[in-house]
């Protein structure tokens, strides 16, 4: 190749400089370094998986517990001793506890946040939007620790002050208060992901409605809320499962007294509570009490996990396509 | 058809057509303002229990007031954990924030940011690239305390594996923090990158440049303010995040701040939850200082975030 004539290259290869070996090297690492970035997400989930798996496995090995009694049961009992009597373990208080949360948390968030979505795509002039926008999101960065103890301290005080002189007891633990500071946290979440879909619906449909005489509630309610639904059934979902997941406001608002009842004025535990509980008590790290966090948190993931799976998908297949 | 029933079928329900539309849209202002409402009343209610009661000093005594708070902030900062609430502090749990922040910094970022260029920029389009992309999707959904559960049997016990363990080291902390805001900033930068117009991709090439060089000389220059908006606002998550912090590390005795990476640590968030179960009042106070300094320093990263992207959110669309 260097032998030959200069005029003869453009009959036997390419006019430009090949790429040097130092290029191709450089091309070379470049590609591995970025593989295995990307490597590291897939082995997250991975690793969550194997270790909640394994760790899950350990539990009812070591236990005696049924998979039947930990699903259906929901009594929690680890006797100190050994020979203490039989370890009961069932984990239906600590899903009851996890769904009034949640549930409680939406009857909050879910109307405020769609309606502040259909304000800020409908109605907010542009100026306001620019500042409403960031102000929501402002709200979404608040360390979860801040919003539980605004519930411990100020949320729980409140509700006392409120419902004492009609003869109502609350205790100093209370779901109610839980329910209210995660349903503040996660208003943004719906608000931001709907009003993304809602915007993103044509005018011309808009139009369409105006030009028929509809007012503006119509066009938003009856128009632009159904184009743009899918959307908003996804941030809800979602919403449901960041408020499944939600720990530190729990922790600190909510108590950990295993309830099924449905008083929000009675301290409940959720799954995400109960983990810390373990952590921060006394129990050796191989004992069953110590393992049994594990198998909690294997139900957590999974049913996160199932509602990610279902946004995402709702979002997908229900898509509007203009 | 007369008359009266036409008119009936152009103006159904008149009246409450017109009112309902105003009345809708109070109802959309007022969910709107409802939940910033109420997070300004209570950090107002926060500030004002940091400051603890003034005799003879009303609350609208801005100027005194902001002087107070700063000393009994900046007198936080200075002290260490202590059962006693008059000379408790945050002195740890600053410093091992910080040090967290800088060692998340250098995993999460390049990792994230990588992962982001070979997605986008590198791996062909099908199944396997829409497999990642939908794990990443999940991973970002997973509740943080997962990631607690995950980096105590992997980080701090390593399956028990004894030279493997890191035990409750800030090493083990800003792991297990990194993967978790991994998936944060890995969408925040693809999405910058997808703002980079083609052309700008097509006319390097065309020149000859390399898939690498084009990256490294084009698109990620171009992308960098959205890659930077999205990385400290993944690594502002990180500092303020509670339960994964609580998992990993054993805060309840750590008196002296953490001096290098394989010290045990104790994080800002973590020190404000164990100041909060206390039931004394004096301690409340204490917190209230604690949840301050944490806004302030969430805050100020959040400003930066923002000035980035009113600096420099305009050149680089193109």
């Amino acid at each position: 190749m260097n032998a030959m004539p200069r005029d003869t290259v453009a009959t036997t290869g390419p006019l430009w400089a090949k790429r040097s070996g130092l290029q191709r090297l450089e091309g070379r690492a470049v590609s591995i370094f970025l593989v295995i970035c990307t490597l590291v997400t897939a082995l997250t989930t991975l690793g969550i998986v194997i270790v909640l798996g394994t760790e899950t496995v350990r539990f009812f090995q070591v236990s005696h517990v049924g998979i039947g009694e930990f699903l259906v049961g929901h009594e929690i009992e680890f006797p100190n001793r050994a020979g203490g009597g039989p370890i009961h373990f069932g984990i239906l208080a600590l899903v009851w506890g996890t769904f009034v949360i949640a549930a409680g948390a939406c009857v909050i968030a879910l109307p405020i946040g769609l309606l502040s979505a259909i304000y800020l795509s409908e109605y907010a002039p542009r100026r306001l939007r620019a500042v409403l926008k960031p102000a929501l999101e402002l709200l979404a960065g608040v360390p979860t620790i801040v919003y539980g103890y605004l519930a411990l301290m100020m949320v729980t005080p409140a509700l006392r002050a409120l419902l004492t002189p009609l003869g109502v007891h609350v205790d100093t633990f209370n779901a109610l208060s839980a329910c209210i500071v995660v349903g503040v946290m996660i208003i943004p979440m719906v608000s931001s992901l709907s009003e993304d879909v809602l915007s993103a619906v044509p005018r011309g449909l808009r139009e369409a409605a105006y030009g028929l005489g509809a007012t503006k509630f119509e066009v938003s309610t009856k128009i632009v809320l159904p184009a743009g639904l899918s959307g908003v059934v996804a941030s809800f979902i979602l919403a449901i499962s960041r408020a499944v997941g939600e720990t530190m406001a729990v922790v600190l608002a909510a108590g950990r007294q295993p309830n099924l009842s449905l008083n929000p004025l009675k301290s409940v535990e959720t799954m995400t509570a109960y983990i810390v509980a373990v952590i921060g008590g006394e129990a050796a790290p191989e004992s069953p009490e110590a393992l049994s966090l594990f198998a909690v948190g294997m139900v957590l993931f999974g049913f996160t996990l199932m509602l990610n799976i279902v946004s995402g998908l709702v979002l997908k297949r229900y898509r509007e396509v203009y | 058809m007369t008359t009266n029933s036409l008119v009936e079928d152009y103006h159904p329900r008149r009246v409450l057509r017109r009112v309902a539309s105003p009345l809708f849209k109070l109802f959309c202002l007022l969910a709107t303002f409802s939940g910033v409402v109420a997070l300004a009343v209570l950090l107002g209610a926060l500030i004002s229990q940091a400051l603890g009661k003034k005799p003879g000093r009303p609350w609208y005594a801005i100027g005194q007031n902001a002087v107070d708070l700063a000393r009994f902030l900046w007198a936080l900062t200075g002290r260490s954990q202590d059962i006693d609430a008059a000379t408790a502090g945050f002195k740890a749990g600053v410093v091992s924030s910080l040090w967290l922040l800088v060692l998340v910094a250098l995993f999460a970022i390049p990792i994230g940011v990588g992962a982001a260029v070979f997605l986008e920029e590198f791996a062909p389009p099908g199944r396997w690239r829409k497999i990642v992309q939908t794990n990443i999707a999940n991973l970002a959904g997973v509740p943080s305390i997962v990631y607690g559960i995950l980096g105590l049997s992997l980080f701090v016990r390593a399956f028990g594996v004894p030279n493997l363990a890191m035990g409750y080291t800030l090493w083990a902390g800003a792991l297990t923090l990194s993967l978790l805001v991994l998936p944060v900033i890995v969408i925040a930068a693809q999405e910058a990158l997808r703002t980079v117009p083609k052309p700008l991709r097509q006319a390097a090439l065309g020149l000859g440049a390399t898939r690498w060089q084009v990256v490294r000389d084009h698109v990620l220059p171009a992308a960098l303010p959205g890659i930077m908006t999205g990385v400290i606002l993944a690594l502002s998550r990180a500092i303020g995040e509670t339960a994964p912090v609580l998992m990993v590390s054993q805060a309840d005795s750590i008196l002296t701040p953490p001096r290098g990476p394989w010290d045990d640590y104790a994080a800002l968030p973590v020190e404000i939850y164990n100041y909060a179960k206390e039931p004394a009042v004096a301690f409340q106070t204490v917190a209230a200082g604690g949840i301050l300094i944490l806004l302030v320093m969430l805050l100020s990263m959040n400003a930066v975030a923002i000035v980035i992207r009113h600096r420099y959110g305009r050149h680089s669309r193109g």
